[in-house]
């Protein structure tokens, strides 16, 4: 097990290293280093001196990939490329166009990122699976036919317009809660009450459609059958074996997404004005920040992979078939 | 006056022309025909095929382009009468679409107005009749403006109005259904009487299409009187934007799909087919590409496109092909990072389908990779890929509201839904509320969402074997 992350984590360097260079590629290479100075000290009073001393001062004064000035192991080393990525792979994701350093920054906003998607994961999660399972019990009854209906309704609504809604009715119109904000420890759940419901309610469509279709899949196993020919009550067979049997085809969906909670919603925080990850991603894309976004799609991947080493780890808790070798 | 093919019109009716080959071939085929007969069957998807296409023809109106310059008015001293409408527009490049409602682009206001209002919707300072400076709400410019006091209210003026459309629909209507009917029975007097399959519920189209033509005419022939969605801040009519904002929807749902499936085509099957070291570098390649948050990687070459399009501004000889690149880039962008998926099940099955005896026998026979591909594992891969696809287009259409929002999505002067829903929420802080722009925007991206998402369940239920009945 332990040898089977470690090779797992191995594998993940040369996925990283892929992402760097795609990042790299859209920074760097279609918006050359002479681009972003000429951008950065406006267009009018630059001159040749001007741009060269810009880039000294920012490190970009490397030749992309190969420095042929330099010999030996130099010439790969010694480009703005490996330098680029060396300094993404320790974490150190330089400053920011507003002269802060990225990493504390990231390490200040995840939190209240978490405080927002950990218990919209957790509480959707929930009632999506319960929801479901209640749906499958009633399945091929009329009940079955609306709750699918509604469903797919609430599916087919825009997300941006469950937040403008809940907005005004909850906090413009009825004022049950503040429009945005957010305060550190128990005086942050007012704020964090509404983005939460908002995100729980239009996640719940496609969460019971999927879990249905899930559960239902395993409704139609011989081993059902038998366990109903055994005698067992419905709700046996729904809790005892369908719940359990559906739970590998729910992991595999579902875990790869818990680290990727860090990294906060773009939309909601921007919207309740919460202080995250993902207002700060937006904030950055608005301004154009280059820094701060190849952090954030560095970190994003370095998620993604510890969610898919995570997903092959959850087999093994609840399938006693898998072994990790 | 000239036409203009913008570079999303040749794609869009490129791939029209893709469609119409695939219905083709699904007419030839046997099988085929009896599945789409099949998903049709139902009633609910009957009816979503009417509005998914009622959709598709104004995506198409929008996408034919005319260029009115000056000739077009020296040369026309004739139709200016024939189209009293045509000669007050602004020169510049117009849509099929903009044009047969121009006069919603003439008939703009000064400011916000509500729908079927006949006073601007805040106060604002200037000279009453008598010429005293007075605070109260300006009449507008036009909508409403027909009425006068005599003639009664609103209300009764638009019932009034009511009954030409109405009629228009139902006379609408009654031509379709006795020429479909004309069709139907001749095709039920050459069937088979062995083979009569079920009926297709042509009632329930009947009704949808009734429905829609007689909303599109009633607010079609009160838009000359009124503005029936209202005015957004500038005065322009939000009617219009939501029509308009139809190409814009419709085309990122289409036409990235046509940027990807080649993409995940190729890549997939020959991932699952050759196996070994292109499997390999294909996995990697999409595994690296999944790993990238979709949103991030999208805003990233979004941004960067940015910038080459501000430093390159002599690229572009107006704002709608600079507006049109940009809708262009973000198609191809979307049709770049949304591939892995569908590229990972087709690997999957493919490696699934070459296990299978037919293949060995195929490959024993001296048949090579392409042709063994082409006649044995790609027909068999057909009904994933249309599983994929159907899905696929709700989630781009509401995917572009999502990166409008975030600032990553079509050009600001591109009317879409994403724009106006991003202009609604500054307008939802007002006071009082101005909703009508949030509310055309939800109607209109709401009715298309879920007729695709009710129509791509059928879709699958019916293709996909393993989909519990």
């Amino acid at each position: 097990m332990f040898a089977y992350i470690v090779r797992r984590l191995l594998f993940a360097f040369p996925i990283l290293l892929g992402v760097n260079f795609i990042t790299f590629a859209l920074f760097f290479m279609v918006n050359t280093p002479d681009d972003m100075a000429r951008a950065q000290l406006g267009a009018k009073q630059t001159t040749p001196e001007l741009i060269a001393s810009w880039k000294v001062e920012h490190g970009y004064d490397k030749p992309l990939f190969i420095n042929a000035d330099k010999g030996g192991i130099k010439t790969i080393t010694e480009t703005l490329f490996v330098q680029e990525s060396l300094k993404l792979f320790t974490f150190d994701f330089g400053q920011s166009d507003s002269g802060r350093q990225i990493t504390a920054d990231i390490y200040e906003r995840m939190w209240p990122s978490l405080a927002i998607a950990l218990p919209t994961f957790i509480i959707g999660l929930v009632t999506s699976i319960s929801l479901a399972l209640l749906i499958v019990l009633f399945r091929g009854t009329p009940l079955d036919t609306a709750t699918m209906m509604i469903a797919v309704g609430i599916m087919s609504v825009s997300g941006l317009f469950y937040i403008i809604a809940g907005q005004v009715l909850f906090s413009k119109t009825w004022h049950w809660v503040p429009i945005s904000g957010y305060a550190e420890g128990w005086e942050g759940v007012k704020f964090l009450i509404l983005p939460v419901l908002i995100g729980v309610f239009s996640g719940i469509g496609s969460g019971v459609r999927w879990y249905r279709s899930i559960f239902l899949e395993e409704m139609n196993k011989d081993y059902i059958r038998t366990a109903r020919a055994k005698g067992l009550s419905e709700r046996q067979v729904l809790f005892g074996h369908v719940l359990q049997n559906g739970m590998l085809p729910i992991l595999t969906g579902v875990v790869v997404v818990i680290p990727t909670l860090f990294m906060g919603s773009l939309i909601m925080e921007s919207f309740f004005g919460i202080p995250g990850l993902g207002s700060y991603t937006i904030d950055a894309i608005n301004a154009q920040d280059f820094g701060i976004v190849k952090a954030m799609v560095f970190i994003g991947s370095v998620l993604y992979i510890i969610g898919l080493v995570l997903t092959d780890i959850s087999y093994t808790l609840f399938d006693p078939r898998v072994k990790l070798s | 006056m000239s036409m203009i093919w913008l570079w999303t019109d040749l794609m869009v009716w490129a791939l029209l022309g893709v469609i119409v080959l695939g219905i083709r071939s699904i007419l030839k085929s046997e099988q085929a025909r009896k599945q789409w007969h099949k998903i049709f069957e139902s009633r609910i998807a009957m009816a979503s095929a009417v509005v998914l296409l009622f959709y598709l023809v104004f995506a198409l109106m929008g996408s034919v382009h005319i260029k009115l310059d000056h000739n077009a008015y020296e040369q026309s001293g004739s139709s200016i009468k024939e189209s009293p409408a045509n000669s007050t527009l602004p020169i510049g490049v117009y849509s099929l679409l903009e044009l047969s409602m121009s006069h919603l682009i003439t008939h703009s206001e000064r400011t916000y107005s509500a729908p079927f209002a006949t006073h601007e919707y805040s106060t604002s300072i200037g000279l009453d009749g008598d010429g005293q400076v007075a605070q109260g709400y300006r009449p507008l410019i036009f909508g409403g403006q027909h009425l006068t006091p005599e003639n009664g209210s609103v209300l009764w003026d638009v019932f009034t109005k009511s009954l030409l459309p109405f009629m228009v629909a139902l006379g609408v209507i009654i031509f379709m259904v006795v020429i479909h009917g004309y069709f139907r029975f001749q095709a039920f007097a050459r069937r088979d009487i062995n083979e009569t399959p079920k009926a297709l519920p042509w009632n329930t189209a009947y009704v949808t299409f009734f429905t829609l033509t007689l909303l599109f005419a009633w607010f079609y022939y009160l838009s000359y009187f009124y503005h029936v969605l209202g005015t957004d801040k500038v005065g322009q009519d939000v009617f219009l934007q939501s029509v308009k904002s139809i190409r814009t929807g419709v085309l990122i749902g289409l036409l990235t799909t046509l940027v990807m499936l080649p993409l995940a085509l190729i890549l997939g099957i020959s991932a699952g087919y050759f196996k070994g070291w292109v499997d390999d570098v294909i996995q990697y390649l999409y595994t690296t590409l999944n790993s990238i948050p979709g949103v991030l990687l999208i805003a990233a070459a979004v941004l960067v496109m940015q910038v080459i399009i501000s430093q390159h501004s002599d690229w572009f000889g107006s704002t709608e092909e600079r507006a049109d690149l940009r809708l262009l880039f973000l198609i191809f962008i979307l049709g770049l990072t949304s591939w892995t998926g569908l590229c990972r099940l087709l690997r999957a099955e493919t490696l699934k389908i070459s296990q299978i005896e037919f293949v060995s026998a195929a490959k024993s026979f001296g048949l090579g990779p392409i042709k063994i591909i082409k006649n044995h594992i790609l027909p068999n891969l057909m009904h994933l890929v249309l599983i994929a696809l159907v899905l696929d287009f709700s989630g781009l259409v509401l995917a572009e509201a999502v990166l409008s929002y975030v600032g990553v999505g079509v050009d600001p002067t591109t009317a879409s839904w994403g724009n106006m829903i991003n202009q609604a929420r500054l307008e939802m802080a007002r006071e009082p509320m101005v909703w009508w722009s949030l509310f055309s925007a939800f109607c209109f991206m709401f009715t298309l969402v879920l007729a695709a998402n009710l129509f791509s369940d059928r879709v699958q239920t019916v293709l996909d074997p393993r989909r519990v009945h």
